[in-house]
């Protein structure tokens, strides 16, 4: 019956094959080029100047490449590389997977005002993280702990967004589940404000925290997050093309042979774990994970298939560019890089915003 | 063996049976236009055998329990095109007809050369070529209605459920749509069943009518068998008389006496 229907579609003479827009080379040169430039300045930007040409010939010295010998003295040398790149390349691990995990839930949930805190990780990181400020015993290490804590907190809460969303009903799938998330959300951030209060002493650590920043603790964290990050943006990017065809709703999704259940709690799932790692070492980080898939998606009007990959390039990018800014803008202090994300990305969105013209969706 | 069958079907929305010990056998190639007054369960039912919504009772499509087959080994026997369906502003009509070749891929494959061939040929079948570059939402909604059977289409199922195809289009492009599904079913043997509202259009096309009130099956037969003044009066609450124009039913409302 399936090779009647084929054979009577082939019986057509040949017509143009159809192509999806997939990444095309111009943008992701462009994307490419905007991270290696953002990465570059992540390396050379910091209060002791080392020089490009040092930067390069140790960089190509770490490589191995043959004939290459770094110039850099001892001190630069560990400051390059203990401090400046684990930190830049924590910020891209970090931004790719919020700019990441933003593109996906707003793929899966329809929504685009989806950002990867929807489910309440960040409420929850948030009462992790000041739970193990607050009550941390003397002693203990607490840069160890509260990573440890906001991740846990951040997987708690998503957990029980969803066991609440899906014990309300099936009809509306992804309308329970974001009304759970916010729910969840607005009660852990009551819990955090209560313990927060009670607490004033840490008051300062807390909202430091929470405003957001890249620790300079060398490749620990790097480590730390690595292997969640891997995973996590693995599984999203090889759903991109289940993500468009998510885009025609749950009922038609089905119908085109997608479980929209299943595939929807996977990439949940994966783009909360991503997300925890990721807060879990730098704090509240605003606004990236909205506005770098939406930004690409007014510039190049493409579906998930491209948007995906591009905002994990991009988002890299951005965060590593506003951890400059935040180093760098009012050095020898730190400004929270949240408030840069959202002080530099607002307006750069709402340029974007008007010069396309409802290219939304 | 019929392609799809359903006996002793009923379905329970909101604590109450939508849908109430329907027995239906569909032939394949065959085009059933389901009728009935509004909230007669004709959508529930069509869900129901697209798998979309559980059931009592059993749904045989090709020979298995729709139940117990894999959703997409569903998508590939049959092709649904919703009443309202979803097109993504930003998305073009060739990825939106790409999107009909799901079922047939990997769990996380991507188009192959074949998949855009059978895409493009759905186009042209529906002379949509030189579309396929448009975004959705620069369409008409008689083009957009194009779209999905070309969706449905490259989904190359063999039974293709309409959910009131036509509502949305004037009386030319409504005529338009159904010439072009009984040219498909020809050409493609497809087995048709579509939700349809006007009797008198769907009485010019559809093999065989089944008229449903309140869940249940109230007649089932030809369209001069089920289309009767007294069956149409009674079960739509309608004053009509039927005419045959041209050899074929019309129904034509007419204006109650007062007293």
């Amino acid at each position: 019956m399936e090779a009647a229907a084929s054979q009577a579609v082939s019986a057509q003479p040949l017509a143009e094959p159809v192509r999806a827009r997939g990444l095309t080379p111009l943008w992701v040169c462009v994307a490419v080029a905007f991270l290696l430039v953002s990465l570059a300045l992540g390396v050379i930007a910091g209060p002791v100047d080392i020089g490009i040409g040092a930067i390069v010939h140790s960089l190509a010295a770490h490589l191995h490449l043959p004939g290459a010998t770094s110039s850099l003295s001892p001190v630069d040398n560990a400051i390059l590389w203990q401090l400046r790149v684990p930190r830049v390349v924590l910020a891209a691990l970090v931004g790719m997977m919020l700019a990441l995990s933003g593109a996906t839930y707003q793929g899966v949930f329809r929504n685009p005002l989806a950002d990867p805190y929807l489910l309440g990780v960040a409420a929850g990181a948030g009462l992790g993280a000041t739970l193990a400020i607050a009550y941390v015993p003397a002693g203990i290490d607490e840069h160890r702990l509260i990573p440890v804590a906001a991740f846990a907190g951040g997987i708690v809460a998503v957990v029980v967004a969803y066991a609440i969303g899906r014990s309300a009903g099936r009809e509306r799938d992804s309308v329970t589940l974001i009304l759970a998330g916010v729910t969840v959300a607005s009660f852990f951030t009551a819990v955090q404000a209560f313990v927060q209060q009670r607490h004033t002493d840490t008051l300062q650590q807390v909202y430091a925290w929470i405003l957001g920043g890249l620790p300079t603790s060398g490749w620990t964290d790097v480590w730390l997050i690595l292997p969640y990050v891997v995973v996590s943006a693995t599984i999203m990017l090889l759903h991109r093309r289940v993500i468009d065809v998510m885009s025609v709703g749950d009922e038609e999704a089905a119908t085109l042979g997608i479980n929209v259940r299943r595939t929807r709690l996977l990439l949940v799932v994966a783009a909360t774990v991503g997300t925890a790692a990721a807060v879990a070492v730098s704090g509240l980080i605003a606004f990236v994970g909205i506005i770098v898939p939406h930004a690409i998606r007014l510039l190049t009007g493409a579906g998930y298939r491209a948007l995906l990959p591009l905002s994990a390039i991009v988002g890299a990018g951005f965060l590593v560019l506003c951890d400059v800014i935040a180093r760098t803008a009012a050095a020898p202090a730190e400004i929270p890089i949240g408030v840069i994300t959202a002080f530099f990305g607002a307006p750069f969105f709402a340029i974007v915003l008007r010069s396309t013209r409802g290219g939304t969706r | 063996m019929s392609e799809v069958g359903l006996s002793g079907v009923s379905v329970e929305l909101g604590g109450r049976d939508v849908v109430e010990d329907v027995d239906v056998a569909i032939a394949k190639g065959e085009w059933v236009g389901l009728i009935g007054p509004n909230g007669a369960g004709k959508t529930t039912m069509l869900r129901a055998v697209a798998g979309l919504i559980p059931y009592r009772g059993s749904i045989v499509v090709q020979g298995d329990e729709v139940a117990s087959l894999p959703r997409r080994e569903l998508g590939r026997r049959i092709a649904l095109v919703p009443q309202v369906p979803s097109t993504p502003s930003w998305m073009t009509v060739g990825e939106y007809v790409l999107l009909g070749r799901t079922p047939h891929l990997g769990t996380l494959a991507k188009e192959g050369p074949s998949d855009r061939v059978i895409a493009g040929r759905a186009l042209e079948r529906l002379d949509l070529l030189g579309y396929a570059g448009r975004p959705l939402g620069t369409l008409s909604g008689g083009e957009r209605q194009r779209v999905v059977v070309a969706r449905a289409l490259a989904q190359e199922a063999a039974i293709v459920i309409l959910d009131e195809p036509t509502t949305a289009l004037d009386i030319g492009h409504q005529q338009q749509a159904l010439e072009l599904l009984e040219d498909l079913r020809a050409e493609s043997e497809l087995t048709l069943v579509a939700a349809m509202h006007d009797l008198t259009l769907a009485a010019q096309y559809v093999d065989r009518m089944v008229l449903l009130r309140a869940g249940r099956v109230v007649a089932d037969g030809t369209p001069s068998e089920v289309l009767t003044e007294d069956g149409i009066t009674e079960h739509y609450d309608a004053s009509i008389r039927v005419l045959e124009v041209d050899g074929r039913i019309a129904v034509v409302p007419t204006r109650r006496a007062r007293p």
